[in-house]
């Protein structure tokens, strides 16, 4: 029987503001455990929450960039459950009222677009984190670290419109690309700051009623997600083919064996108890709140796509790439303002730069070679000084040590030789060596021709202009 | 003259004459304190050195003439409200070891009045109960008779008051825990609108009802400290930032321009009928003083209880969750894994009536049962604020009695919590509707126990509030009498 998977998923984005959500503490990466703490976010007794403004104008910002509705009226709400990492025994998050409803994300499968629907965006707080191993520390116990609560998340819940594994990662690579974009979130999936969980379901084709759901966690990358679903999906089939039924169960992906396993037992179905808090007011952002974030909302990866191909004359494929962050599409618009050759740019972002920084798993932000740089090698290569290859080379050094390329150019003499006497004087004595070989070539065996141009180039140390050596060494070839 | 006997506005006048000095006045309470406090046990803890050092400063602001409405006076604060150095317990042995960071805004603000802390009143666990009998660390007595409840859950703080251990006092109040207490005591008490006082720093048990108030000897107490409690907080989003008037000014003799409702839904069967005749007397009296009064109906009183008991124990249940054992207080020997730690924790450092609305309220927030039960109780609490708001388009204030009996003896109700539940019948619905109320007393049965006057109006008309009762205080002799004991 052919099945299809039904697969939704839930992802909680990490905001990229200063302090937490109901407190001013700082939202700061790394610092020893518990400093960034207050009262508030320890839940001490008789605190109250205070909401951070800058975390609902985040969430508006996504909720229009995901094309939602954004509520005029809605509610945070507590979600009860006892956790170590969770001080206050509930987490404040929304439930009956999210702040932004019905939206959607077209993604990009091979040419087509498959348009995946949002159900909601909505504002919570983040828990602290358990440590059960600490060095030095007494053993036997296990240590809370309270620096994440009240970090704010955005959780972004999709409809379930995904159907495999691959259109999964690609949701969410979209969707990290947006949020980026946006400045909200830094989508960093190792430091957890994007984390990915998924409902995951299988039914025979053509059937209309979903199959029982698992619910699939702890997925820390895109290959991960789609390795998981992947093997999910599978895991679903053949349990049903075999006669079985699937369970309603939360599932952890283990990325060593690359297979899901039951959480059964390690938790138990829990009734959260939602209930508004009564420590806040409902959040009624004003129509011309809305439409003030509306006009400020970036250029979108999408937009921004369209307008490289139409303004750059560039292959989709190329603004697709260059788009991808919005970091790398500033660099490339940087390049080609200073060297007004887009396509050329383009060629080397992509072949060139990207190559180096995948090598080293770094962003474009940190790229060590800035636009200003890059655009100046171009400028060096269009004169004429060096050759494409000889540029390549000096690209790489540029990378590694971040000087200028007229600097290492000047250094290691790479000048290119352009001056035709000079040039001669090489092609004469390369030919004066290899009385065959000339033989060859008037004898109709052209092919020759390109071992003179290698050798007059092992003479130059690669150095000699590709085309006055064509020149030169054709005119003397002849005669 | 007993010093410890005085008001606020009279404390303040001498101490502004230099009659006698802060420092003095405060160790007579402290010496008053030494004296009944083994009879009425209003006190959780007693602050001596703190109180005096900031007596030491207060009279140092009286002699660089600076003094203000409350400097220097002595208070004694709920232990409810977090107390920067001082242990804050909620009457409860899971918080017993508990020393906040931090005071709460009405602290804070009381300090800055120059106020100084006796010491903090007992009070029934976390706020639940109308006896003071739940207390972890023993009941407190009623000053007119030491057998009797001096009311809940606020019962230190009036207690407190009515036996001269202080000036005045700050109760809480989330359905009557200021008015029934200030009723049993024979005390005044306010309970301000939600969102008039902050609540930051005030443990909570029922965050949508609970407000801070004044208990005190008389009405003109009561303006004098909601003048420095009101106010916007921006660590509170329901504190309301809205301005606040010199409550002093509404203090008038005269009730000519106040209409009075007068609701049937309050003079119900089971009444005490020593306590009705007491309020329809005060009703005379309101009358004579100019006052109108209209009939008005508040037709979904009956439903006040039952919602107030769904919604303060749901709210209390997510509230209460947070004494866990892991961060702060009483934590079990036993905690040999985590669950057994919660389980054993909370059970040994929660009393009975705390446990019972947890259960109580964890019930009515469940999957399915949340609809029939809180949702609905939320949806009967709107139409209970409706009847109030249809109510005073007819009326500015209206008066009812603050409890349906006076108080009763000690250990009489703690094995039948519904009973006890009962005595805040009159005092919960301004909580649901968030309106303010008063009590003062208005008589003394014939077993010379106080009786109350309840006196509500509409949403931030305290000043109406505190003019009736101001008016009815000054033609009557019920807030001079003295407990003997």
């Amino acid at each position: 029987m052919e099945y299809e998977a039904i697969i939704g998923l839930e992802v909680h984005a990490q905001l990229l503001t200063k302090s937490k959500i109901f407190c001013s503490c700082t939202t700061q990466f790394g610092a020893s455990p518990n400093t960034n703490t207050c009262p508030v976010c320890l839940g001490m007794p008789g605190v109250l929450p205070v909401l951070n403004k800058k975390v609902v104008e985040c969430a508006i910002k996504t909720g229009l960039a995901l094309k939602c509705e954004v509520a005029p009226y809605s509610v945070f709400a507590r979600k009860n459950y006892f956790y170590p990492d969770l001080p206050k025994g509930y987490q404040i998050s929304q439930y009956e009222h999210p702040l932004a409803k019905n939206g959607y994300l077209d993604i990009e499968l091979e040419g087509t677009v498959k348009r995946i629907g949002i159900t909601r965006v909505h504002m919570e707080e983040d828990a602290g984190k358990l440590m059960h191993e600490i060095e030095g520390a007494v053993t036997g116990y296990s240590y809370v670290d309270f620096n994440r609560t009240g970090v704010p998340l955005l959780e972004i819940v999709s409809e379930p419109d995904i159907r495999s594994g691959e259109e999964a990662s690609i949701y969410l690579q979209t969707l990290r690309s947006i949020l980026r974009y946006l400045e909200v979130c830094d989508g960093n999936m190792e430091e957890g700051s994007l984390r990915c969980d998924a409902n995951i379901s299988v039914r025979p084709k053509g059937q209309k009623e979903f199959g029982t759901r698992a619910e699939l966690k702890n997925m820390n990358s895109f290959k991960f997600v789609r390795m998981a679903l992947d093997y999910e999906i599978e895991r679903q089939i053949e349990v049903l083919e075999e006669g079985g039924t699937i369970l309603q169960e939360a599932r952890l992906f283990d990325s060593k064996q690359g297979i899901t396993i039951s959480m059964r037992g390690k938790e138990e179905a829990h009734d959260y108890r939602y209930f508004p808090d009564p420590d806040l007011v409902p959040i009624e952002p004003g129509k011309d709140w809305v439409e003030e974030i509306k006009a400020a909302l970036p250029e979108l990866p999408q937009q921004k796509k369209e307008r490289f191909t139409r303004d750059y004359s560039l292959p989709e494929y190329d603004s697709r790439i260059l788009s991808t962050s919005k970091a790398l599409a500033d660099y490339f618009e940087e390049c080609v303002r200073l060297f007004p050759q887009p396509k050329a740019v383009s060629n080397w972002i992509m072949s060139e730069l990207l190559r180096l920084l995948k090598k080293d798993n770094r962003e474009i932000e940190e790229c060590p070679v800035s636009p200003q740089q890059l655009a100046a090698l171009f400028h060096v290569m269009d004169k004429g000084t060096i050759s494409g290859k000889i540029a390549k080379q000096v690209f790489e050094e540029m990378y590694e040590t971040g000087s200028s390329a007229e600097d290492i150019v000047r250094k290691k003499g790479l000048t290119q030789v352009s001056d035709g006497a000079e040039i001669e004087t090489i092609i004469a004595k390369v030919l004066a060596a290899n009385p065959d070989g000339v033989e060859k070539y008037r004898n109709g065996n052209t092919k020759v021709f390109g071992f003179f141009v290698g050798e007059v180039m092992k003479e130059t140390k690669g150095k000699a202009n590709p085309k006055i050596v064509n020149q030169i060494l054709q005119e003397k070839l002849k005669t | 003259m007993d010093l410890s006997t005085l008001t606020i506005h009279e404390a303040h006048e001498r101490l502004k004459n230099r009659d006698f000095s802060a420092g003095e006045l405060t160790q007579t309470l402290l010496k008053r304190i030494e004296e009944v406090e083994p009879k009425v046990k209003a006190y959780i803890i007693v602050t001596s050195e703190k109180a005096l050092k900031e007596a030491e400063q207060a009279d140092m602001i009286i002699a660089a003439g600076k003094i203000a409405p409350l400097t220097g006076i002595p208070l004694a604060i709920k232990d409810v409200l977090c107390t920067e150095g001082i242990t804050t317990t909620c009457g409860s042995k899971i918080l017993s070891n508990f020393v906040p960071v931090y005071d709460a805004t009405v602290v804070r603000n009381l300090k800055r009045a120059g106020a100084i802390t006796l010491g903090k009143a007992n009070m029934d666990e976390f706020a639940m109960g109308s006896s003071t009998e739940n207390s972890s660390f023993g009941h407190s007595h009623n000053p007119w008779d030491l057998s009797a409840i001096p009311g809940g859950s606020s019962g230190g703080s009036a207690a407190a008051v009515a036996a001269d251990e202080c000036i005045a006092s700050l109760g809480t109040d989330t359905g009557g825990s200021i008015r029934q207490p200030a009723s049993c005591c024979g005390v005044v008490g306010l309970k301000p609108t939600y969102g008039r006082v902050s609540r930051f720093g005030l443990i909570a048990f029922g965050s949508s009802l609970d407000q801070v108030g004044p208990l005190t000897k008389d009405v003109r107490d009561a303006a004098l400290l909601m003048n420095v409690l009101a106010g916007y907080d921006p660590q509170d989003s329901t504190s309301v930032n809205k301005e606040v008037p010199d409550y002093t000014t509404f203090l008038k003799p005269d009730l000519k321009e106040i209409t009075i409702g007068v609701a049937r839904e309050y003079f119900i069967e089971g009444i005490d009928p020593e306590v009705e005749k007491a309020v329809r007397e005060a009703l005379n009296v309101l009358q004579s003083l100019g006052a109108k009064t209209v009939d008005i109906a508040l037709p979904h009183t009956e439903y006040a209880l039952p919602v107030y008991y769904l919604i303060a124990p749901a709210e209390a249940s997510s509230n209460l969750a947070r004494y866990d054992g892991v961060k702060y207080g009483f934590r079990t020997e036993k905690d040999e894994n985590l669950t057994a730690m919660y389980k054993k924790t909370r059970s040994e450092g929660f009393g009975a009536e705390v446990k019972r609305r947890i259960m109580l309220g964890t019930y009515a927030l469940s999957a399915g049962y949340y609809d029939a039960y809180y949702g609905k109780a939320s949806q009967v609490r709107t139409l209970i604020r409706r009847d109030f708001e249809e109510a005073f388009k007819k009326c500015d204030v209206i008066v009812t009695p603050t409890t349906p009996t006076p108080a009763f003896k000690i250990g009489e109700k703690v094995d039948d919590p519904l009973q006890m539940y009962l005595s805040d019948i009159f005092t919960i619905p301004a909580n649901l509707a968030g309106n303010p109320g008063i009590s003062v007393p208005c008589g003394l049965t014939g077993n010379g126990l106080p009786i109350g006057l309840q006196v509500i109006s509409g949403p931030f008309e305290e000043g109406k509030v505190l003019q009736t009762a101001f008016a009815y205080e000054q033609n009557t002799e019920w807030h001079v009498k003295k407990p003997k004991f």
